[in-house]
């Protein structure tokens, strides 16, 4: 029985010391290098003054000394939350404001960033914290007083109000999943993974405890080869990557940038994706080049930890079929609740409702948000029992399969990223010169396009939206119009706008 | 033959300004999703079919290189 994942690292570190743990552009770790590292990092936490379950931003591009950053946060008894370097500064600091953590970990490329967000006191310097003797005991005398509730990661995600939402995660829900993604795929230490998503996105999760708990070995690939597949595709091939867990959208521009005719990869045998719709057609092309390799289609939000269900692909697919996410992951409970919060019978659609091992202990600093999605499951009225409302509609085909149908709000699944239009609407609204606005999403195209009422350009407008929301949020398109289209209600016709400008 | 591959990269996004580029990828001008519908709208304009060798990053760095690209297979077609 596991009670932190730093024990993941601990037991591959004795039972691998030599063998490498993580390569990135710049070197690789074994697996002894790792641990030793994340232990200096841990002992400079606690001579820094850090505190049990203080949060610590960590503010590092896609390499892999984030990984004795993350573990050496929690080594020291702190909450690692990653964020992107490249987010503008505004959003950054309205993260800050709901952490308000501790310290930051960065690099030299970092700092200023850094410095624009926290007092330089509170900015530690990763190398300098490998420069730190380990303190061993120091570390294991803060880890005997843990339990597996406490959290290990908030991972920031988009929320409608325009204030982002932290999910705050526990060793527990990561361990559950890590164990049976581990028995369900077969890892071993023979597992080679490439990392696709970036640290600060859930969808790494399984890269990251998948590797330690496995004893396997994980290449971080840089984000900007993935517009040009082939590179990936010939990285894979060279170092015999036999596993990956990649968001649709970059199996499907691998697939529609032809790169898998070109290039043999054949060495790749668990192919495991998350974090939006993969379509078929896509898969199907992955399916004729790579076509021995296991398939699985992964589901769930982050506030469940990575994945809630799943689905090992077992028959073909026709090119407009819909490929189901499967059943409940072990020790996750699944309801689909109507609108009286009634089971629904087989064939109808409700919402998506999860309980388990994996749920998050709620929102950072955000008791409201948390109240309103983390409630008592109305089945069970007399003690506790908490489930998530997911917001997804699904159904249950006659399979006894679920199938995702679609959103309940205006939140939409973009290059991976869960997306709140109304965060980018509210990022608009604050601009001067923006009257209204109204963001629709153009599923086919994966656009984001904004609509809006106002005194400024377009141009004006994009370079506004540049420093408040993040590069992945941004509207590909932007229309300016005479006066916004409003519906019997007064509102924005959103329905109408969408039918407009999404064909 | 420019004017038409400029228009093109219009449609794609929000007014960048691709006339006065140097490097589409480095200056960020170009997404994965928007090179995927870039590469479709060229094959379509031009009635080319561009094979997977070819797209990396040299041959979508700028109009000049693009337009190579273009000529290449019009003139093996």
């Amino acid at each position: 029985m596991y009670k932190s994942v730093l024990e993941y690292l601990e037991e591959s570190e004795a039972k691998f010391p030599n063998k490498t743990a993580v390569i990135d552009e710049d070197g690789s770790d074994t697996y002894s290098l790792l641990a030793d590292k994340t232990r200096r990092v841990g002992t400079y936490l606690l001579k820094r003054g850090l505190k049990i379950n203080d949060v610590v931003v960590v503010l590092l591009g896609k390499e892999r000394n984030t990984l004795s950053a993350f573990w050496g946060i929690s080594y020291a008894g702190g909450i690692y939350a990653p964020l992107d370097c490249q987010a503008p500064t505004k959003r950054l600091r309205l993260i800050m404001d709901v952490l308000k953590p501790s310290f930051i970990i960065t690099d030299n490329d970092n700092q200023n960033k850094a410095q624009e967000l926290i007092s330089s006191e509170q900015i530690i310097l990763i190398e300098n914290a490998h420069n730190e003797a380990p303190d061993a005991a120091a570390l294991k005398a803060v880890q005997q007083e843990r339990i597996d509730e406490d959290p290990l990661y908030i991972i920031c995600t988009s929320g409608s109000t325009g204030v982002p939402k932290g999910v705050v995660i526990n060793h527990r829900a990561v361990i559950d999943f890590t164990e049976e993604a581990s028995k369900v795929m077969e890892f071993s230490e023979k597992e080679i993974f490439a990392n696709q998503a970036p640290f600060y996105f859930d969808a790494s999760v399984p890269d990251l405890y998948c590797t330690i708990k496995n004893g396997a070995t994980l290449h971080i690939i840089p984000e900007s080869w993935f517009s040009f597949p082939i590179r990936v595709l010939e990285y894979i091939r060279e170092n015999s990557v036999n596993a990956i867990f990649w968001v649709p959208s970059a199996l499907i521009v691998t697939a529609n940038l032809k790169a898998l005719p070109e290039v043999d990869v054949t060495c790749l045998k668990k192919i495991m994706f998350c974090g939006e719709v993969m379509p078929v057609r896509q898969y199907n092309v992955w399916k004729k080049y790579v076509p021995d390799a296991k398939y699985v289609n992964y589901y769930g939000p982050s506030e469940t930890t990575y994945a809630s269900t799943y689905y090992v692909i077992d028959r073909e697919f026709g090119n407009d079929d819909i490929l189901p996410i499967g059943r409940a992951a072990i020790n996750t409970g699944i309801l689909i609740l109507n609108e009286k919060n009634e089971r629904c019978a087989q064939g109808e659609a409700g919402e998506l409702c999860i309980r388990g091992a994996g749920v998050s202990l709620g929102y950072y600093n955000n008791p409201e948000k948390t109240q309103e999605v983390f409630v008592q499951n109305p089945l069970s009225p007399f003690y506790r029992d908490i489930m998530y409302r997911t917001g997804d509609i699904v159904r249950e085909n006659e399979r006894g399969e679920i199938e995702y149908v679609g959103r309940k709000d205006y939140q939409i699944k973009h290059m991976g990223y869960r997306i709140e239009l109304g965060e980018i609407e509210s990022a608009a609204m604050g601009i001067n010169g923006i009257n209204r606005s109204c963001c629709a999403y153009f599923e086919k195209r994966k656009m984001i396009i904004m609509v809006y009422e106002g005194e400024i350009t377009e141009n004006e407008l994009n370079d506004e939206l540049k420093k408040r929301i993040p590069e992945y949020m941004l509207p590909s398109r932007i229309i300016k119009l005479d006066t916004m289209p409003m519906n019997a209600n007064g509102k924005v016709d959103r329905k109408l706008i969408k039918e407009t400008y999404c064909c | 033959m420019k004017e038409r591959i400029l228009s093109i990269l219009k449609e794609l996004g929000t007014d960048r300004d691709y006339e006065n580029s140097t490097d589409f990828i480095d200056e960020g001008l170009l997404d994965s999703f928007e090179i995927v519908e870039l590469v479709e709208k060229l094959e379509e304009e031009f009635g080319i079919e561009i094979g997977g060798r070819d797209i990396v990053p040299e041959n979508f760095t700028n109009m000049e290189t693009i337009e190579k690209l273009v000529l290449k297979y019009k003139g093996e077609a």
